[in-house]
């Protein structure tokens, strides 16, 4: 024989009627950028990367304070020390206290990456953009001369630069600059012809809203993910050429540091076994472009809406 | 679709195992009794005695008379050999010539060629060799660069700046065996240049044959104790015994296998690793590590060369003699010396290096200290200067030096000391070496580095750098009384006389400082024990001529 | 298809021809005059190397005269070794260098695959995070600290290798494997990453649970659909490999065609300059045309430009 289930009243209460109440259920709407801010924030390895870059650029401003040496003074009785008490990363071959120069150079190759990041943002987003929004002809031409500049392998180009330029920190990112913009024109371009199908720039445009002014409150806004992105992975790339100029003796001259050039002085070092002299440098290089390239990577995953749990 | 991807860069993988295959079988592999450089089964009479050395650099010309540098001499050195050569103690002995007369006036030179001297392809040497060799350097259509070493000649001059013709250079085979030469004025180390390369004689049917002889080893023909055998351009250059050498029976090796490494670093790792048997240069820390243990390897051999700042005397307010003497006292050479070069280079208080004879002694001792470091002087002098030039300081300029580790540490160096003790601010630049050079010739530079090296052994080498428009003087510097003095040590065979002037005119150069002397060259190298007979004349490279290998 | 070809091969050939035109002016603005030397040179000396070389012509007779030669495929002479001509350079030292990036290429790219498809198939665990951490390392020293390091262990210390120089196979051994760690670790980033995002694809899940073995799934599907992105970036990787020789080359002593670019530059040897940059982007031009072409033909999915939207 069936039992009934026992029914009691307690089954029978009204229905809540609060409709903002159901959609608590879901997500809370959320900005674009508060959105990727917390899926950055999930990704472990990113943030170890972008805490790596502000403490890298707090000691960069810090550092070369912080132990009252400076990075020029050279004392002969002190060459060559390995890390103590005293001199926190040791002493180079003059004398130099070597943590004050690390940091010192921190801030030159910082510097020189970022400045050439920046340079090639500006200059790429506005040929990229104007490139992309004319179109046609226009956008035929500029991308033609495009490809032609890139076709010059990158340190080659830098290279033939700095010999005509004279040495010095905005020859370098002079040099950096004239050729290292093209993939960024070329990534804006891409994403403008994307978004130029979309109503809301038809719109734009029937309304009368010039050239310049679409770009700036519609493209760019909307672009500025990738455009990150390829920032980020710039910043090591810059920091990368720079010490290779440094090897070539095209570098920032002396006795100003940069990684680049601590680390091609430091190579004779080694032959007679201080090998931290040569590791300093490196290992600051190596952290410094692994933090942006994790970042950047993870920056990357976080804007992708098609990684969206 | 996937298959063609798979496809396509298995055909891209296998035509680069095929490419890497292709070349990687073409090399050549070295003799492995020597690669190790360990003398290892002494039974083995049979295999060859072969000394590995680094030529830094790819040889610009090895033709005699359009060589350039260390970088070709060190080659010519040893595959020629000119009418008279050099001891270890650098005494000049009868080389192709075995006797000479000179003139009561010491303007006509006449030398006699030895017997059974011949080119390595079996002719006969002969003075006329000579005679077109030396014709050929004067030639402008040659574009020699040492072709100035010939202007003692008589009419070289003349010759070389297209004013006169061939016939009047005071040169002449008066028979197959007898040179005369005639000078342009009495020279007493005309002897020493005869032993220089641009000096050496030139195969003139092999000249005239074919031009460009001198860039391969096949056509190459030489009348030294080696032939070049193999040239591989940028990579190696060997030598081999010349077997038509007069004195072969003197010469220990069989062959000679330069590689031509740039890197200093990677020279001296090679000769770590026993690749090489003698480096020179070495890398300026491991140097002072070297000299800091006695290293036995290593050989602290003497050079005639000085290390300096040149100074534009053109611009204020380094035409202040005082201002240039207080940068010169501001200077710490022995710490440079001992924490930077660490070669043991000797501080530089004069120009002309010790290693000269003077009349008695030799003549860097008997000149001493011309001037002494002093702080306070120099603080002093500064001021003064700068006063006189109406200025109260200093404006930051610019010291230029050619692109090397060497010389970014000692400028640095040098900078610090300046800023320390005088507080003076200067920036560091740093350019090619044609470039340097181009720019002191345009006296487009405030402070730039220099060196040089003696040509002969004989202080007038450097004496005649400052002349007054002098080719050298990229100091602009100008002296009536310098002038003077220099233009009487060059017309006089007497010694006395010549030492005496040159001393004066050195005094004079020091208190004025156009340029300021830094230190003397070494020149340090290691060598392997187990090769001996390696001696270092003082203006040379280390000379392997009578070398061996045990 | 052959409409598009031409159009390709003919913007090659304007590219090259804009390249040539570039250096050559940049080339003559340098400072520096390659018959400096230390005296001073009679004047009738100087005429005669000025006029041997051409350079007392007018610029743009020059540059006539040069292009003239280059059709002829005839580089100059080198201005500063009277014995070599620039083509007998390119001719010793091109396939010397070729060896060098082909064998470097093929460790980068066996290895890059291995370490990539090892760190997918183990993600998160120890052998994900080795070979990544291999790969920043790779990715971020530059290659001429990692190339004295390597001497100075596997040649000078254990005299595994000998130090510097070309002669015999053993000679190329350490210069391909520093010349090849920045591209084999791009290569395994990348490979890792492609990989993750194929087998977290439907056909994959189709594949294994229709019963197929894990090899098949792997190898047949997952690592030839992963490839595609690397093939994509195969262009740069070689652009990389030619300007990484200019430094392996220097520092190993290998006479190529880096070590003949970088020697060029300090010498102020015009032809040599002007000769390897030519070069240079001649051959990257033709390969990035290869991959272009070849990329179409390989993937019908990607549409021919040259139709109308």
């Amino acid at each position: 024989m069936n039992k009934k289930p026992k029914l009691t009243k307690d089954m029978f209460l009204p229905v809540d009627n609060d409709f903002k109440e159901a959609e608590k259920i879901a997500r809370p709407s959320l900005s674009y950028w508060a959105d990727v801010w917390i899926r950055l924030r999930e990704n472990r390895l990113a943030m170890i990367g972008l805490i790596t870059i502000i403490v890298l650029i707090i000691m960069a401003i810090i550092g070369p304070y912080l132990n009252g040496y400076t990075f020029y003074e050279q004392d002969f009785t002190k060459k060559n020390l390995r890390p103590n008490a005293e001199h926190w990363f040791g002493t180079d071959s003059s004398g130099r206290d070597l943590f004050t120069r690390a940091w010192y150079g921190a801030r030159i190759s910082l510097f020189i990456g970022f400045m050439a990041a920046f340079i090639d943002f500006v200059i790429g987003v506005f040929y990229g953009g104007i490139s992309g929004i004319r179109g046609g002809k226009t956008d035929n031409i500029m991308m033609r001369i495009a490809e032609v500049l890139y076709a010059i392998p990158f340190l080659l180009m830098v290279i033939l630069i700095m010999i005509v330029l004279e040495r010095g920190l905005w020859s370098i990112i002079i040099a950096m600059s004239i050729t290292g913009w093209i993939q960024m024109a070329r990534l804006v371009r891409g994403q403008v012809l994307q978004l130029k199908e979309n109503e809301f720039v038809q719109a734009a445009t029937a309304m009368g809203a010039s050239t310049s002014w679409i770009l700036r409150k519609h493209m760019i806004p909307n672009t500025m993910g990738p455009i990150l992105v390829n920032i980020t992975l710039s910043v090591p790339t810059a920091i990368f050429v720079e010490a290779t100029l440094s090897f070539l003796g095209l570098g920032i001259p002396a006795p100003q540091a940069s990684w680049g050039t601590m680390a091609s002085d430091a190579l004779g070092s080694i032959l007679i076994g201080n090998f931290y002299q040569l590791m300093i440098p490196a290992a600051l290089i190596s952290l410094t472009m692994f933090a942006f390239n994790v970042f950047g990577d993870g920056l990357r995953d976080a804007l992708d809406p098609k990684l969206r749990k | 679709m996937k298959k063609k991807l798979g496809s396509t860069l298995i055909l891209i993988l296998s035509t680069f195992f095929v490419l890497a295959g292709c070349f990687g079988g073409g090399t050549t592999k070295e003799p492995a009794s020597n690669d190790s450089g360990k003398p290892s089964d002494e039974t083995e009479e049979t295999a060859p005695k072969v000394l590995r050395l680094n030529n830094s650099s790819e040889p610009g010309s090895l033709h005699p008379g359009t060589a350039q540098g260390t970088h070709d001499s060190w080659i010519l050195e040893h595959a020629f050999e000119g009418l008279t050569k050099k001891t270890q103690e650098g005494e000049i002995i009868p080389g192709m010539a075995e006797e000479w007369e000179t003139s009561e006036d010491g303007l006509t030179w006449t030398f006699h060629l030895r017997d059974g001297i011949h080119w390595s392809n079996g002719e006969q040497v002969t003075a006329a060799d000579f005679e077109y060799a030396w014709k050929y350097a004067l030639n402008p259509e040659s574009a020699s660069t040492y072709a100035y070493q010939l202007y003692y000649l008589e009419g070289g001059q003349e010759f070389n700046e297209g004013k006169a013709g061939e016939d009047k250079v005071g040169v002449t085979a008066t028979d197959e065996k007898t040179l005369e030469v005639k000078l342009a004025q009495p020279t007493p180390y005309f002897l020493d240049l005869t032993s220089f390369y641009t000096y050496y004689p030139i195969n003139q049917k092999v000249q005239e044959a074919n031009p460009e002889w001198y860039q391969e080893a096949d056509t190459y023909v030489s009348n030294g104790a080696f032939k070049l055998t193999e040239w591989k351009h940028k990579e190696s250059i060997k030598l081999a015994k010349n077997e038509h050498y007069y004195e072969q029976d003197k010469i220990n090796l069989d062959e000679v296998h330069f590689v031509i490494i740039d890197d200093e670093n990677t020279a001296w790792q090679m000769y770590q690793a026993g690749e090489l048997d003698l480096v020179y240069p070495l890398p300026q820390d491991v140097q002072g590590q070297l000299m800091a243990n006695n290293d036995p390897e290593f050989v602290a051999g003497p050079d005639l060369s000085v290390y300096y700042y040149n100074i534009n005397n053109n611009v204020k307010p380094f035409n202040n003699p005082k201002v240039r003497k207080a940068l010169s006292m501001a200077i710490e050479r022995q710490t440079i010396v001992d924490h930077v070069a660490q070669g043991g280079q000797p501080p530089a208080y004069s120009v002309v290096p010790p290693g000269i004879p003077d009349v008695n002694g030799d003549y860097q001792e008997n000149t001493g200290k011309l001037f002494e470091e002093n702080l306070d002087e120099a603080k002093k002098l500064l001021e003064e200067g700068l006063a006189e030039e109406g200025m109260d300081q200093i404006p930051n300029f610019t010291l230029t030096y050619n692109t090397s580790e060497g010389h970014k540490a000692i400028a640095e160096a040098v900078q610090e000391m300046w800023r320390k003790n005088l507080g003076i601010e200067m920036t560091l630049e740093n350019v090619e070496f044609q470039v340097k050079l181009d720019r002191e010739k345009a006296g487009d530079y405030t402070i730039s580095r220099a060196g040089w090296v003696g040509d002969y052994v004989d202080p007038m080498t450097f004496m005649d750098l400052w002349v007054t428009d002098g080719p050298y003087n990229d100091a602009d510097w100008s002296n009536a009384e310098y002038d003077k003095l220099v233009q009487t040590a060059k017309t006089t065979m007497d010694q006395e006389v010549r030492m005496k002037a040159m001393h004066d005119a050195e005094k004079i150069l020091m208190d004025e400082m156009p340029i300021l002397p830094i230190y003397f060259y070494t020149k340090p190298f290691t060598v392997k024990p187990n090769v001996t007979g390696i001696y270092t004349p003082i203006n040379r490279y280390p000379q392997f001529i009578y070398a061996d290998i045990e | 298809m052959f409409n598009y070809s031409l159009k390709r091969i003919c913007l090659a050939l304007v590219t090259l021809w804009v390249i040539i035109t570039l250096t050559f002016l940049l080339m003559h603005s340098i400072p520096g005059n390659p018959f400096a030397q230390e005296g001073s040179m009679p004047k009738a000396v100087y005429d005669n190397l000025q006029s041997y070389y051409n350079l007392d012509k007018p610029l743009l007779t020059q540059y006539g005269l040069y292009l003239q030669s280059l059709l002829q495929l005839d580089f100059g002479p080198s201005l500063k070794s009277s014995s070599i001509s620039v083509n007998d350079y390119i001719k010793n030292g091109f396939p010397i260098s070729l060896h060098l990036g082909a064998q470097a290429m093929v460790i980068a790219i066996t290895f890059g695959l291995i370490f990539g498809v090892i760190a997918s198939l183990n993600r998160n665990k120890w052998p994900d995070y080795v070979a990544m951490v291999l790969a920043i390392i790779g990715i971020s020293v530059p290659n001429f600290i990692l190339a004295t390091i390597l001497i100075n262990y596997l040649a000078v210390e254990w005299q595994l290798f000998p130090v510097a120089t070309w002669k015999s196979w053993s000679h190329t051994v350490l210069p391909s494997i520093a010349l090849a760690m920045m591209p084999m670790a791009y290569i395994a980033r990348l490979m890792r990453s492609s990989m993750l995002e194929v087998l977290s694809q439907d056909y994959i899940l189709t594949a294994k649970s229709k019963g197929l073995s894990r090899y098949s799934v792997i190898f047949k599907h997952a690592i030839r659909n992963a490839m595609l992105p690397i093939v994509t970036v195969l262009g740069i990787l070689i652009a990389n490999l030619v300007t990484g020789s200019f430094i392996i080359e220097s520092i190993f002593g290998i006479p190529g065609m880096g070590e003949m670019f970088v020697k060029g530059i300090f010498n102020r040897d015009y032809p040599v300059i002007l000769g390897s940059t030519i070069f240079y982007s001649a051959i990257l031009i033709f390969l990035i045309l290869i991959v272009d072409l070849a990329y179409t033909w390989i993937d019908p999915r990607i549409k021919v430009p040259g139709g109308r939207k």
